[in-house]
């Protein structure tokens, strides 16, 4: 069997008596998509953080591509490959569109620490760049400012940046989060033609989405994981069905 | 098909222009003042436009802090008192040419910026302006504290920088290109910088410093470097400016020069670097149009201030801006 891209292990986080992780162990393998789902605070985003970097587990151990990346910064589990998109958009707003992923690009390509030459005339990072945007459907607007981009299109350019920094993994927090029906469906298409092509792990509450796109699902609450299994499983795991799917798959 | 590309090609040339046209008038309208001044008060002239060129300087590298970066320093004076320091203390010990005290007032200025700004960066809004004035305020207690130059009084400069042995600065006028040569140079270098790839990290991190965290960007160090660089263009500020009054003093650094500067750059219109020059120019031009009506100026000066604070958001160019608009339709 191959290593996984991610492995938790034993992840554990307190905000001060709350424990928002439990023990969490969890791990991605090679082109899976592994979802977690959960109901509000049930601690999703807070493990993406984790693993991300912008929060330090209590305790616990993150490993990146078979290395401990437990105590590294954000920023350099982002060059070693860890690409995240947010639940609440963040993207530069003033930026231009292409711009924002043309900068995702620049941050693998070559040094950052160059003082003459326009960036925004490079070719080198325009394409593959538009390369991006054109894999989720952007490409026209690519000139367009971000900040006049409509909400389904602002997701779909936080997962463009993701692309465009040629993840190793991709950590996605509610890409669908505040979509409509259309645009939602549009999203998945996008994530359906990545799938396979990258190890994701997805944390999402459209509920359609993940059982149409996972391979694996783990089912977190109380910020423990409740069980773990293909979308087969986990729908018929009368745990999950008392605790939380209930009245949602109704 | 050529059409197409001709007349897109054409309209390109076309908006390169139109964002160009200020900053162009501007720069004409310095290099030939001297000229026009040598039919009128030339010396009272030079002198003014000179120190407003000077002021220019340090407003642009401020502008590089603020509008493109969103770091409110609080204390950019210390850097234009460390470089014109630098001439008035090697000046006393008979140093006075500018191979020697250009480079001494660069690094001062730029080891300063960066020693501070290795703890400023590290803090933000309310907590970036506190501390850079701190750190100004405490450069400002140790010239005045400097017994040997002069300490609370300044100091005198007796000869100008010379360049290589020659005496370039010697007559107001070469004093006046040299200081125009400069600001010209410290703006297209800001320009570059900005368009630069570097410059696009600097500005993302005013954007949204998570994101770019997140994309694989330690933005602290590209703010630490432009902080170095905006330093550095403000000590050759002071270095121009101790050559323009032959005079250093403890005052050059005083909080109040700090937010001088500030204000140079709010009024003139922030995140355009032409903005930063016209504010400068608004500043200084105003300053000494009203002190020569009244002794209490600062009355007048205070309220018209706030009157562009509330009405001309996006300071001159802003307005100049929407006047276009408006007549536009």
């Amino acid at each position: 069997m191959a290593d996984p891209v991610l492995r938790i292990e034993n992840l554990s986080k307190n905000f001060g008596g709350l424990r928002v992780t439990d023990e969490v162990t969890l791990d991605v393998m090679p082109g899976e998509l592994h979802a977690v789902i959960g109901p509000n605070g049930a601690g999703k985003t807070t493990l993406i953080n984790q693993v991300s970097g912008l929060l330090a587990p209590d305790a616990g151990r993150i490993a990146f591509a078979g290395e401990d990346i437990t105590g590294l910064p954000v920023h350099t589990r982002a060059a070693r490959g860890l690409a995240r998109s947010f639940q609440i958009t963040s993207i530069l707003p003033r930026f231009s569109v292409l711009e924002n992923v043309a900068l995702a690009v620049q941050a693998r390509h070559g040094s950052s620490f160059r003082f003459f030459g326009s960036a925004a005339d490079e070719d080198e990072l325009n394409s593959p760049a538009l390369a991006a945007l054109t894999q989720v459907g952007l490409a026209d607007r690519a000139d367009a400012a971000a900040a006049d981009l409509s909400h389904g299109e602002k997701r779909a350019l936080e997962i463009a940046i993701a692309l465009a920094m040629e993840p190793k993994l991709l950590l996605l927090d509610e890409p669908m989060a505040g979509t409509g029906r259309d645009e939602a469906d549009r999203l998945v298409a996008v994530l359906r033609s990545l799938k396979s092509r990258f190890p994701i792990m997805l944390v999402e509450h459209d509920m359609t989405a993940v059982f149409a796109l996972a391979d694996r699902i783990s089912v977190m609450i109380y910020g423990r994981i409740l069980t773990s299994g293909t979308p087969d499983e986990v729908r018929a795991d009368p745990q999950v069905v008392a605790a939380y799917l209930g009245d949602e798959m109704e | 098909m050529a059409d197409v590309a001709l007349s897109s090609s054409s309209a390109a040339r076309r908006s390169l222009l139109a964002g160009n046209v200020l900053p162009i008038l501007l720069f004409v309208a310095f290099a030939l003042l001297p000229l026009f001044a040598a039919f009128s008060a030339e010396a009272y002239l030079l002198s003014l436009v000179t120190r407003v060129m000077i002021f220019a300087i340090a407003a642009l590298s401020l502008d590089l802090l603020i509008g493109y970066g969103a770091l409110i320093s609080f204390g950019h004076a210390a850097f234009i008192g460390l470089g014109a320091y630098a001439v008035g203390i090697l000046g006393a010990h008979e140093i006075h040419d500018a191979l020697i005290s250009l480079p001494a007032a660069l690094a001062a200025s730029a080891l300063f910026a960066f020693a501070t700004g290795i703890v400023c960066l590290r803090t933000k809004g309310v907590y970036f302006i506190m501390i850079t004035l701190a750190f100004g305020q405490m450069v400002f207690f140790i010239a005045t504290s400097l017994a040997p130059y002069g300490g609370d009084d300044g100091l005198t400069i007796r000869l100008r920088s010379t360049l290589a042995g020659f005496s370039v600065f010697a007559s107001d006028r070469a004093l006046y290109y040299v200081c125009f040569a400069c600001l010209l140079g410290a703006y297209l270098l800001c320009r570059v910088l900005i368009a630069s790839r570097f410059g696009r990290v600097y500005r993302g991190a005013r954007e949204n410093a998570l994101r770019m965290g997140t994309i694989g960007f330690e933005v602290y160090r590209y703010q630490l470097i432009m902080y170095v660089i905006g330093g550095a263009i403000a000590g050759l500020a002071g270095f121009l400016l101790s050559n323009a009054t032959d005079f250093v003093s403890p005052a050059y650094m005083a909080w109040q020069r700090s937010g001088d500067l500030l204000i140079m750059v709010i009024l003139g219109g922030m995140g355009t670097l032409h903005g930063a020059i016209i504010g400068a120019a608004a500043f200084l031009l105003t300053e000494e149009w009203l002190s020569g009506l009244t002794e209490h100026w600062k009355v007048i000066f205070g309220p018209l201030l706030v009157l562009v604070a509330v009405f001309a958001r996006g300071g001159l160019i802003g307005v100049g801006t929407r006047l276009r608009g408006m007549l536009r339709g």
